[in-house]
């Protein structure tokens, strides 16, 4: 009992030393309260994937009803905000070459004569393909305008069809579809991260720039020591942080939190612990702080791209998929949107901790060995 | 004051030559990162929104109900796993496993045959709104177009008065990778632009080797220009190492001018490194200039330039914050250069915008240089 107070005395003081490191200086202090609140903030509204105030330039050489109708329900569809009336084909490759409009629409002249005979009349719809995205989805919000007008025409060239049937949606744990429900508790995830990664990275590199960590080697702290010594500021700092974003999530943004804030406090440590492990990991190899940022980033990349976050998981290739397990972030996404939104039982974040916690122990060994031989 | 002196220029020029050259960092940033990031566009993500998982509860099994399921099986949209067990499909879905289930209810067939109206259900995953949005769209779109095509006792046919006919032009196949692989080439040269420049810089000032150099008789033009020139260069062949991937590799169709091209990343760079210098003139702190590195360039070239969320979506301040940062600018000259050829009325205000953009960041940081020379 007494060694272990012993040996936590160097750890303590290493800490405190740790946290005065980054807290002294007002740049850092400043750096790690106010830029993630303005990331949370931007990011919040510019990371959808949603479509809306669409560009649409209308060239109708038909003069008819029908066309005329067509335009009235594209012009009342909330999705379209600017609707560009062109005179000639030449408007349509202008408007669409200069992004102008992202969608275009030509309808020949005897487009109305055609519905008029009971025949088919057909629309070209060009889209720009530059914006593959936005261009699909544009192309479903048309989709669904044609349809209804199809369907109205029928009804009025008498033709027996089917009522339109209604679809009725039941959104489970986010009613009215709101993006900002999954942007917000993922921004936290991602934020609390980047922080805890740059932290333990960037730590032992400065001591080694500055010269300190032949100190700390000479010191009697033992390598073990020094390194919870630095863990431990990381993740006081990284949970800090979190915190903050929560209260802006709930404050600010009105996210719901249906679950358990133990079970997210807990298995964010796990998270956090694997992210540790692997800033330790990038620390013990640079030399540089340069080294370890850039090595942050190496890492942060595919992490980020990967994770599920800005393109859905089941899109990737199979023999890719298995190996998105390996990131935590993955795991921590599933369980911070869980107990935000879903009120995730114990059992459930427990399935999604354990991955975590198997990075973070292969992780912190990993570092805790190459410490060991840098120290030796 | 002395006259610019191409010696000292050189020699300032050959220690950070050799600076770049020991360090396997800068290597990791401007090729390992690049390619990293052009195999998990090219090979991994997608935001071809195609096979969603979605799950079909048939209460009603009679034939007009199968056609239905045979609507939705005919769409590449969906991933369709019928079941008639509601307990099933709602665990799936809660677990993820699915991201929608129609339900189609027991007297679906009857209501439909009577010609009136018949509901359908959907449950969605909330958790992941762009995916439970664009189930719900296309369950809709394919909904509809299956209720236009049944015919009611008596008729033979349906011509549906409106046909569409969509071109996609520059990208045919709406791939999105076609347009992911060039906007990347944004990203990448941020990271080697802003981020290795603001570090490099900041290190000078944090271990006080900035002011020993001012002690020497080195003029700042000479400094500045010497810290630009080898980050420039690596910047454009990591340039010429991604377009070159991307033409070769990948497929993507390059049908501007290589020309614009390389002009176009030679000013991206300068508006860049501008933003680098600054940040780490005024930061002289690594740590410090590697957030706000992040801040003013990583995240603008990702999220705020339009290479992954359309900015026309966005609210009306982000969008004007776009206008800010020379990602937008160039993101829309590489996705014209690569896809469209160039576009003159898109390609000139960017390449004029951008280069206003660099200049502003230059001279402030020359400024800002001078005024703590003093």
């Amino acid at each position: 009992m007494g060694q272990l107070r012993q040996s936590w005395i160097p750890i303590k003081a290493l800490i405190i030393k740790e946290i005065l490191a980054v807290w002294r200086d007002k740049k850092s202090r400043i750096t790690l309260i106010v830029p993630p609140l303005i990331q949370l903030l931007i990011l919040t509204h510019a990371a959808t994937l949603d479509v809306n105030n669409i560009s649409i330039g209308l060239y109708n050489e038909d003069t008819g009803w029908y066309s005329h109708e067509l335009i009235q329900r594209i012009k009342g569809s909330p999705y379209f905000k600017h609707v560009y009336d062109y005179k000639d084909s030449h408007k349509i490759r202008e408007g669409i070459d200069e992004q102008k409009a992202i969608v275009a629409l030509h309808m020949q002249s005897d487009f109305s004569r055609h519905i008029a005979e009971g025949n088919s009349a057909t629309v070209q719809v060009i889209l720009d393909g530059r914006k593959s995205n936005a261009s699909q989805i544009v192309l479903g919000y048309l989709n669904l305008i044609f349809q209804t007008f199809s369907r109205d025409m029928l009804k009025l060239q008498g033709v027996d069809i089917l009522e339109k049937i209604n679809i009725e949606f039941r959104a489970f744990f986010n009613p009215n579809i709101e993006y900002i429900y999954y942007t917000v508790p993922s921004l936290v995830a991602i934020l609390s991260m980047v922080l805890a990664l740059t932290v333990t990275a960037m730590s032992v590199s400065r001591e080694r720039e500055n010269g300190t960590f032949d100190q700390l080697l000479v010191s009697p702290s033992q390598p073990w020591q020094i390194l919870v010594g630095k863990m431990v500021p990381a993740m006081v700092i990284s949970i800090g942080e979190s915190t903050l974003l929560m209260i802006a999530a709930l404050l600010l943004f009105k996210v719901p939190f249906e679950g358990s804030l133990i079970l997210l406090y807990l298995s964010m440590i796990v998270f956090l612990f694997s992210i540790v492990g692997v800033g330790l990991f990038i620390s013990a190899l640079s030399k540089t702080q340069q080294q370890s940022i850039l090595g942050s980033f190496v890492f942060m990349t595919p992490t980020m791209l990967l994770s599920g976050f800005a393109t859905p998981i089941e899109n990737m290739p199979l023999w890719l998929q298995p190996w998105t397990n390996l990131i935590p972030i993955k795991h921590f996404f599933v369980i911070i949107r869980g107990i935000f939104l879903k009120d995730m039982s114990t059992l459930e974040v427990l399935k999604y901790s354990w991955p975590m916690a198997l990075i973070a122990i292969f992780t912190l060994s990993i570092a805790g060995w190459m410490f060991k031989k840098r120290l030796e | 004051m002395t006259h610019f002196s191409f010696r000292r220029f050189f020699a300032y020029l050959k220690k950070e030559e050799k600076q770049i050259l020991r360090d396997p960092s800068t290597f990791l940033i401007a090729f390992v990162l690049p390619l990293m990031m052009l195999f998990i566009f090219g090979y991994g993500v997608s935001l071809d929104a195609d096979k969603v998982p979605l799950g079909l509860l048939l209460e009603d099994t009679s034939p007009t109900a199968r056609s239905l399921e045979n609507a939705f099986l005919g769409t590449n949209y969906f991933k369709v796993k019928t079941s008639y067990n509601r307990a099933e499909l709602e665990e799936d879905l809660t677990g993820g496993r699915l991201r929608g289930v129609v339900i189609v209810p027991q007297d679906f067939s009857i209501k439909v045959l009577e010609g009136t109206v018949a509901p359908l259900q959907v449950l969605l995953d909330g958790s992941e709104p762009n995916t439970a949005r664009f189930a719900l769209n296309y369950t809709e779109g394919v909904v509809n177009n299956w209720g236009i095509q049944q015919k009611i006792e008596g008729k033979t046919s349906v011509i549906l008065p409106l046909q569409m006919e969509p071109r996609v032009w520059f990208n045919d196949s709406l791939k999105s990778r076609y347009v992911l692989l060039p906007g990347s080439i944004a990203v990448i040269m941020t990271l080697i632009g802003t981020l290795l420049t603001a570090l490099v810089v900041a290190r000078e000032w944090e271990r006080g080797t900035m002011e020993a150099l001012m002690a020497t008789p080195i003029r700042i033009s000479e400094m500045l220009l010497a810290k630009l020139v080898p980050y420039f260069l690596l910047g454009l062949s990591a340039m010429i190492l991604c377009v070159f991937l991307c033409v070769v590799l990948f497929g993507v169709p390059f049908r501007g001018s290589y020309l614009i091209l390389l002009v176009a990343t030679s000013i991206f760079l300068l508006a860049a490194l501008g933003v680098g210098l600054l940040v780490s003139s005024t930061t002289r702190n690594q740590f410090v200039a590697s957030q706000i590195a992040i801040i003013i360039g990583f995240i603008p070239a990702f999220m705020l330039s339009g290479f992954v969320f359309e900015i026309s979506s966005m609210p009306e301040i982000i969008q004007a914050m776009t206008y800010v940062f020379p990602p937008r600018y160039f993101v829309t000259i590489l996705q014209s250069s690569f896809l469209s050829g160039t576009t003159w009325a898109l390609v000139m205000p960017s390449l004029l915008i951008m280069l206003l953009i660099a200049l502003f960041f230059l001279g402030i940081s020359v400024l800002n240089m001078r005024k703590r020379l003093d």
